[in-house]
């Protein structure tokens, strides 16, 4: 090949670098736009007092959110409780069961029920648990979270055990081990690190849901624990300060933001830290 | 005349509608190591997987005719039962990866919910770490997990867990297949060592390695058993064609 020709195409592969190196920083713009759009915004208004106390009226300088916090935090342990068993006993059923009809239907529910806008899965549970139980409640929200984060828990736990070599499962099995004893002791402790992630990555996606918790866990202005009453959360707080015309207002939705984003992100570390110190070697 | 551990009876074994051991029957005597050989995809595995009630594990296995130990057929067992009393290593070393190797040792005990005191935990394991050869190796790093072993140390791992559950026969499933030379002339030695208190059964398409560890051989092909019998002289005079066939590696 002449000597032209091999430039030419050297050329081309150094351009071809640039340029996927250029759009690879080009798609990250937009998040650290965001971050420090947020950070910039909201932490002004960070400071002890805004972690431990309630929202004042308008008018009045400082106040907290701590209502928010401990209302997100109820809505996430009420969402956790029946989700987390539930979604790691339907993975287990789906790796166990791979060709059989029952399981396919339980997948395709499953990425049904991923793809279902959350502002539906709000009205269900609207009409589920707050109509029948008359009254807007932590419980309510806690369900349509629930709800959301059952399939991704699901096809996590049914990925980290289609993992885990059968040779492990037999080597259980061939010790006289029953079947039942084997998955509870041998594969679920072998795939404790991806199970965690995924529910780890399921909380962090139902932590900054709005949408479904409008109509069921409602807001609350005042500190709530008790899970039949309505409660705040974090994007609620958001969202309703956001919208009102107080400036002062505005500036607590900022520090808000900033508490929830630095939530998501400690999950998002937490889930590296996880998948790399847990990992089982086999 | 030898006297018999394990006894096969028209045993038959399928997958769906694949005939893998069809109609074999022969006997297995008492503290002897007997080689199942055969060519690749004879159904080597398969036979010995039927002796534990491992086949019917996988979905769509079938299993006909009996398997007797000791005068009871293990189809009419509970068949965590059988597996207890028939242990079975595997080609591939499994140790448990999220446990010590002390715990890899007692995880018979330990999975089926035994309790032992700790006097008792400390000599099976000590017991069976030696019986396996292993002790000398990791006495003083018991506490490490499993897989910090050498593939073969991981095997003999594998050995001394089927041991601590005193079995009356251990199936050894190709067990150098996934070894080095040297960790492989380990597990020979090992297993001549072992026939004293265990009956031995050896899955291998190595005629040299038959040659070398076993006392009985037999001789299997297309799921057929051709021939079985003493080592010498189902090595030097076998008796059916097939057999003298993938002697002098003619298929295979």
């Amino acid at each position: 090949m002449d000597r032209s020709r091999l430039t030419l195409r050297l050329l081309k592969d150094r351009v071809f670098k640039v340029i996927v190196i250029f759009l690879c920083f080009l798609s990250m713009v937009p998040l650290f736009l965001i971050l420090s759009y947020i950070v910039k915004n909201g932490l002004a208004s960070l400071n002890w007092e805004f972690f431990v106390e309630i929202p004042k009226p308008v008018g009045e300088k400082g106040g907290g959110i701590v209502n928010a916090i401990v209302g997100s935090f109820l809505l996430v342990i009420v969402a956790s409780l029946p989700s987390i068993p539930l979604g790691i006993a339907a993975g287990v059923y789906l790796s166990e069961h791979r060709g059989g009809k029952v399981a396919y239907l339980g997948r395709l529910a499953a990425d049904v029920l991923q793809g279902t806008p959350s502002i539906v899965i709000g009205i269900i549970a609207y009409l589920w648990i707050v109509v029948t139980m008359k009254g807007f409640s932590a419980l309510s929200g806690g369900i349509a979270l629930g709800i959301m984060m059952l399939p991704v828990i699901v096809r996590a736990t049914e990925e980290t055990l289609k993992l885990i070599p059968d040779a492990l499962k037999e080597a259980s099995l061939a010790l006289g081990v029953p079947y039942y004893r084997t998955m509870l002791k041998v594969v679920l402790p072998a795939s404790v690190s991806g199970i965690t992630t995924g529910v780890l990555i399921s909380i962090a996606r139902v932590a900054g849901e709005t949408a479904p918790l409008l109509f069921t866990a409602f807001g609350n202005a005042f500190m709530n624990w008790n899970i039949i009453k309505p409660v705040n959360a974090l994007p609620l707080l958001i969202y309703n300060y956001a919208t009102s015309p107080y400036p002062e207002w505005h500036r607590v939705a900022w520090g808000a933001s900033c508490v929830l984003v630095g939530f998501v992100l400690a999950l998002n570390l937490m889930v590296r830290i996880i998948v790399g110190r847990w990992k089982v070697q086999f | 005349m030898e006297s018999t551990v394990l006894k096969t009876v028209s045993l038959s074994a399928s997958f769906e509608d694949k005939r893998v051991v069809k109609d074999v029957t022969f006997s297995i005597p008492e503290n002897r190591v007997t080689a199942v050989m055969g060519p690749s995809g004879c159904g080597k595995t398969t036979l010995i997987r039927c002796f534990n009630r491992m086949h019917e594990l996988t979905p769509g296995a079938r299993t006909k005719g009996q398997v007797f130990l000791r005068g009871e057929n293990v189809y009419d067992m509970d068949p965590i039962i059988v597996r207890a009393k028939i242990g079975m290593v595997f080609q591939r070393p499994n140790p448990f990866p999220t446990m010590t190797i002390r715990d890899n040792v007692i995880a018979g005990y330990k999975l089926n919910g035994v309790k032992l005191s700790p006097s008792e935990r400390e000599r099976i394991v000590e017991d069976s770490l030696r019986e396996a050869a292993l002790w000398d190796e990791v006495k003083d790093s018991l506490h490490r997990r499993g897989p910090s072993l050498s593939g073969g140390q991981q095997q003999r791992l594998c050995i001394a867990r089927a041991l601590a559950m005193k079995p009356d026969v251990l199936l050894f499933d190709e067990p150098t297949s996934a070894l080095d030379p040297k960790a492989t002339a380990r597990i020979e030695e090992l297993m001549s060592e072992l026939k004293d208190t265990v009956t031995l059964v050896l899955v291998t398409h190595n005629i040299a390695q038959a040659g070398r560890v076993s006392d009985f051989i037999a001789f299997l092909y297309l799921g057929e058993l051709i021939e079985f019998g003493p080592r010498e002289q189902l090595l030097t005079t076998p008796k059916d064609k097939r057999t003298e066939e993938f002697l002098t590696g003619k298929f295979g």
